[in-house]
């Protein structure tokens, strides 16, 4: 089984954006970039699979600027066997990254494809479902176990109250939540041979999808300040506080 | 201008997510009716009927739309979607999996947790773990959104009178059979509906620990959430996890206890009204948004704050 994974250019996570003071986005000059981390976990799974003799192929795919190919490189490392760039400057949106997705899934005819649940940069947590729509598949999202039967997956989903199981049909579009796997580092031998691994590239029209947003961002804001507080020395002063200044607990 | 909201329920009574996701509605303006997707839902239908502002309840009660599977609920909201210029659900999980599958069967954007509405067509949402906020402009016939829990006041969920419709169609894609679940059931407040919330980190060092947090939770009516970090360790279960991939809270104080204030988890409470800290580390980032920062070892301090309650 061919298993297909995604892997977003994103602004590392440890980074503290600042927003540009004409308002029109987030500062992104020589700020580190990095795999989106639910992309990374998406990864590992795939490659777990592999591993464990369950896929024989893993694809990496990345929507994005030609940059994104270190995105790639790294999924390879990671143990991914071939990649696909769809290049594009455009800042896709996740309707336009599930219709090229789509394209893909059209051309390499995956048995899962593994996502991840939400891209750190947008927050939109919609790419996986779409791409399942578009395709007609079923999707299992937010997953922390992901187990393969016959023709079927069971996946155990992290939901509001606690956990949820569901079997989806293959091939399914999984999205990965954080307790499913822990990613691991890629080695340097890995990294080396990583270099050698093929990756092809296609542009939207190749593909022949329309990215063209739907929404237009007008403006970016940094969001309110909060006031800063007070250090308080004992238990009592805050019990205190919070009874008689903030008025929060009788 | 016609809005629909998709229910977050559990066939017997709407949650107040829905509420939630009325204000906002009514926040762009129009006529608002409810969709009720479940199995066995009719209670849930009534109740829907009686919150403030909402003008018709339309009931699909399936078996195929039992525990709200995305396939078969996506595909019923983009069936009857033409009808609306706005398609809302509540930020949940359900209304995650779901919305964004209905979004493109119907070819729209979807725009996600918004937090305000500008107007009809513009909406502002948090981005980068909410150090940026945007506002977006949708210009697709049938904007599909998902709303910010603690973002808007939720309407009263008495007082209206709304007509309830059936609706006969089955959506059963057949695509996923829901197996099990294991919810965790709680003596106490839900963490997106209580209004304290005491929060424990890694620093908590193991599950057992927590039970410092139980009683002083028990004893302020609070709910209990936890940081990434004691999740992945298992001190605690997923549902308890406060950030940007958690739950986002807002509640009127939020105790954070052992934990140091990573972007991820000020995420989900830095809207909090009062956020306390405790923290042994003078320099943890989480002191940054605390209105009142107490330095010591949450051991010690802790049973002593339970003592003094
Ligand atoms: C993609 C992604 C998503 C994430 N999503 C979330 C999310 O939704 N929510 C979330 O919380 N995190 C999230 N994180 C993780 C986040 O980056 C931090 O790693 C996490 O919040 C740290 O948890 P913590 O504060 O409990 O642990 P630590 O950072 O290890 O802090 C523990 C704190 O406890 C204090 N402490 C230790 N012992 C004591 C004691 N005896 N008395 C008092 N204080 C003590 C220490 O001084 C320290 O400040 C995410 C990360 C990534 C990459
Ligand atoms: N430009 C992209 N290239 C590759 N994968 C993407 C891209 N955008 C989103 N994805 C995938 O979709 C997931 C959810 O993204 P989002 O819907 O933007 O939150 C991400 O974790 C990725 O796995």
């Amino acid at each position: 089984m061919k298993v297909l994974v995604t892997a977003k250019r994103v602004v590392d996570y440890n980074v503290n954006i600042r927003v540009l003071s004409d308002n029109s986005g987030v500062d992104l000059n020589n700020v580190k970039m990095s795999v989106n981390p639910f992309d990374e976990i998406a990864i590992e799974e795939a490659v777990r699979l592999k591993e464990a003799g369950k896929a024989d192929e893993v694809v990496v795919v990345s929507i994005g600027p030609g940059s994104a190919q270190e995105q790639i490189r790294t999924a390879l490392a990671l143990g991914a066997d071939r990649g696909i760039l769809v290049e594009t400057d455009v800042d896709v949106q996740p309707l336009g990254i599930a219709k090229a997705l789509k394209a893909i899934v059209d051309k390499e005819q995956p048995g899962l494809i593994i996502t991840g649940k939400q891209a750190i940069d947008g927050d939109n947590n919609q790419t996986g479902q779409m791409l399942a729509a578009l395709c007609g598949l079923s999707q299992a999202t937010f997953a922390s176990e992901l187990e393969l039967g016959d023709g079927t997956a069971t996946v155990t989903r992290e939901v509001d109250g606690g956990l949820e199981t569901i079997s989806v049909k293959l091939p399914a579009v999984v999205t990965t939540d954080l307790r499913l796997n822990e990613p691991r580092y890629a080695s340097l031998p890995n990294i080396m041979k990583a270099k050698k691994k093929p990756i092809d590239t296609f542009t939207p029209e190749d593909l022949g999808v329309d990215v063209t947003p739907r929404v237009t961002t007008l403006k970016v804001s940094p969001p309110a300040e909060r006031q800063a507080g007070i250090i308080v020395e004992t238990v009592e002063e805050l019990v205190d506080k919070l009874k008689n200044e903030a008025k929060v607990i009788s | 201008m016609s809005i629909l909201v998709v229910a977050e329920h559990d066939n017997e009574s709407i949650k107040a997510p829905t509420l939630v996701t009325v204000a906002a509605a009514q926040a762009i303006g129009g006529d608002i009716e409810v969709l009720v997707a479940g199995s066995g839902c009719g209670a849930a239908g009534e109740a829907a009927s009686k919150i403030a502002g909402v003008s018709k309840v339309l009931v699909a009660d399936n078996a195929a739309y039992d525990h709200a599977v995305a396939e078969n609920v996506a595909a019923l909201i983009a069936e009857i979607g033409g009808n609306y210029s706005h398609i809302l659900a509540p930020t949940t999980s359900a209304g995650k999996n779901f919305m964004p599958r209905a979004a493109a069967l119907l070819d729209v954007a979807q725009i996600s947790d918004i937090s305000g509405v500008v107007s009809e067509d513009t909406f502002e949402r948090p981005i980068y773990a909410g150090n940026a906020i945007a506002t977006v402009q949708s210009s697709d016939a049938i904007k599909v959104i998902t709303v910010r829990g603690t973002a808007f006041d939720g309407v009263a969920a008495e007082g209206g009178s709304a007509a309830v419709e059936s609706l006969d169609s089955v959506q059963d894609t057949g695509l996923t059979t829901w197996e099990k679940e294991e919810i965790v059931k709680l003596d106490r407040p839900e963490l997106t509906a209580a209004s304290i919330i005491i929060s424990g980190g890694r620093g908590m060092q193991n599950g057992e620990n927590f039970s410092l947090l139980e009683t002083v939770a028990d004893k302020l009516g609070a709910a209990i959430g936890a940081s990434r970090a004691a999740v992945d360790a298992g001190f605690v279960p997923n549902d308890m996890q406060v950030g940007q991939t958690g739950k986002i809270v807002a509640p009127d104080l939020y105790i954070a206890v052992g934990i140091s204030g990573a972007i991820q988890h000020l995420a989900g409470m830095k809207d909090s009204k009062v956020i306390v800290a405790i923290n042994k580390d003078e320099d943890a980032p989480i002191f940054q948004v605390a209105d009142y920062g107490l330095v010591a070892d949450l051991f010690k301090a802790v049973p002593e704050l339970d003592g003094m309650l």
